[in-house]
């Protein structure tokens, strides 16, 4: 379908948003711009502000302070007209249960003004695109947690919308159901979506995001492309040492071979860029056992974010 | 604090109205006659079994003075039903109210979608009494056709102030409150039942300012065959009801959701 378009190419930009609850302040001077045709990610723990932030960014709560830009219209002032282009995939399930399948998308159609004639043709392609062609007249409570994502990818697509804003679209699935919604992410990519993805998956990210910011505490902690982020913040390699001895092994004896050592439970993560001496030294302590990697994206939100509970 | 600000509504919100719609023409039949079930067994047993005991009331039968009664009874709780539990599901348990503001639709074109759909539910409750009523030969005359738009009125009141208990309601148990100390009130004291001039003149002062009173003025005088008095006084007190009731729940609903 043609999209006459009036946006100059930022499809999302966010500046200086603040956003409190009492005396709490959820959001604290985030600012983020996202480019035409690429997939940028929020990574945070929980309570870091992304779901907040989502929702300042479609006009659904007013920030107090700070400018939001959705398909170079202001929000939260103009945020109905620019949702016309936005599809959204929300954190928890709100698909209608009062509806079959098909009847989804068909109710979520006329939301956007859309007549049921020009709905009927895209039905069909939908549902085939979220493999659930044959599910049609389905209800809801016999469709498993997968279909019902892919359901509400479906659904965030009726309206073929410019920018697609995912909100933690895997969270709870299996590891098919999740590699299958990256791959239909990732096409999506390859039509030209824009696409706003939160996420606590450090892989997920590392597979869809060509950049991502990680925020805590309701501001940007680092920003940038997921390769570059790990070379930037953290060592290469990563030697984790396992078993009853480790925390006191690398109390004794880590800090010679490795900058940085962090401890959790039995475990010690060890940075460094060289691991051959390190894993010499362990060859003498057959009690840990070891575990040799490349660095991730996970130890840069771990070194950067900390490592204790958020709940 | 609560705003008063001007409605954000457009022809959205009868995407919203048909939604519901939709929902309940899969279940029309059922849900029609569970509505008609209820009031009709009160109509008959209280109607032919009370009513042989009892002389002419309001210049009438009882069961016809009892039919206007039922008519709008009925349509109170069928709005205030609607617009409770089916408007608090959708608002708090499916969460469909979010998903549908995710897409270029206000909250207040949500609830603006929602007042219709319950006074227009209520009013398809009312009607299909009415007409069992008029297949019984209790009415009088054509008159009473003026009784639907009573009943829609009617309906958008009692909707209205419906989603003022559905904005404040922290769960379903919360509607007991709603319909023991507000909505049972009103049937006895409304003129429903019996005529309100039984009761003590206090209390009498109290139903004149409830709601129910004004739809029952309006739709017994129209059921038996003549023009209500103070027609203008009635409509408008139902009227204003709505109006206010709804931008109330409009504020309530907004601070509830768009934190």
């Amino acid at each position: 379908m043609a999209v006459l378009s009036v946006d100059a190419g930022v499809p999302l930009r966010v500046h200086a948003l603040r956003k409190s609850y009492g005396q709490r302040e959820v959001v604290a001077g985030l600012s983020f711009a996202l480019r035409r045709g690429e997939c940028y990610g929020l990574l945070g723990p929980n309570g870091a502000g992304k779901t907040t932030t989502l929702r300042c960014c479609l006009g659904l709560t007013a920030p107090d302070e700070g400018v939001i830009e959705l398909l170079g219209l202001p929000v939260p002032q103009r945020a109905r007209e620019a949702r016309m282009q936005v599809g959204v995939v929300p954190q928890f399930d709100n698909l209608d249960p009062d509806f079959t399948v098909a009847e989804n998308l068909l109710v979520y159609g006329r939301y956007f003004g859309l007549r049921d004639a020009e709905l009927a043709p895209r039905i069909p392609a939908l549902l085939e695109f979220a493999g659930l062609a044959g599910k049609e007249k389905a209800n809801l409570r016999i469709l498993s947690g997968g279909m019902k994502r892919r359901l509400t990818l479906a659904r965030a697509l009726v309206n073929d919308p410019q920018l697609l804003i995912l909100d933690e679209p895997t969270t709870g699935l299996d590891p098919q159901a999740r590699h299958l919604i990256w791959e239909r992410l990732k096409a999506l990519l390859t039509q030209g979506k824009t696409i706003l993805l939160t996420t606590h998956f450090m892989d997920e990210a590392e597979r869809l995001c060509q950049r991502l910011a990680i925020i805590d505490d309701g501001h940007r902690v680092a920003e940038g492309e997921p390769r570059e982020l790990i070379r930037e913040h953290i060592e290469s390699q990563v030697i984790e040492v396992y078993g009853e001895d480790a925390p006191g092994w690398a109390e004794r004896e880590a800090h010679v071979f490795s900058r940085r050592v962090e401890v959790s439970g039995e475990t010690a993560f060890c940075y460094v860029e060289d691991a051959a001496p390190l894993l010499a030294h362990l060859a003498a302590w057959p009690a840990l056992r070891t575990l040799h990697r490349p660095a991730n994206l996970e130890d840069v939100f771990l070194k950067l974010t900390g490592r204790e509970l958020r709940d | 604090m609560m705003k008063l600000a001007c409605p954000d509504l457009s022809l959205r919100s009868l995407a919203v109205w048909r939604r519901n719609f939709l929902v309940w023409r899969k279940l029309a039949i059922p849900s029609l006659l569970g509505n008609l079930a209820d009031p009709l067994i009160y109509l008959f047993g209280l109607g032919y079994g009370l009513g042989s005991l009892l002389p002419q009331v309001a210049g009438g039968s009882y069961i016809a003075f009892l039919a206007a009664g039922t008519v709008c009874a009925s349509t109170m709780n069928a709005a205030s039903f609607e617009a409770l539990y089916s408007g608090f599901s959708r608002m708090h348990v499916q969460r469909t109210w979010e998903a549908i503001m995710n897409a270029p639709v206000s909250l207040d074109d949500v609830l603006a979608g929602e007042w219709l759909w319950a006074a227009s539910k209520a009013t398809l409750s009312g009607a299909a009494i009415l007409l069992v009523v008029a297949l019984l030969g209790l009415i009088a005359s054509p008159l009473a056709l003026w009784v639907l738009p009573v009943i829609f009125l009617s309906g958008l009141c009692f909707a209205a102030l419906g989603l003022i208990a559905t904005a404040l309601a922290p769960s379903y148990d919360f509607f007991m409150y709603y319909f023991t100390l507000f909505i049972t009130p009103m049937i006895l004291l409304c003129g429903v039942f019996f005529p309100a001039q039984q009761l003590p003149p206090a209390v009498q002062a109290v139903a004149a300012w409830l709601p129910l009173t004004h739809a029952v003025a309006l739709a017994r005088p129209l059921m038996g065959g003549q023009l209500p008095g103070a027609i203008g006084l009635h409509l408008f007190a139902l009227g204003a009801v709505a109006v206010l009731a709804f931008a109330v729940a409009l504020a309530l609903t907004r601070r509830r959701l768009l934190k």
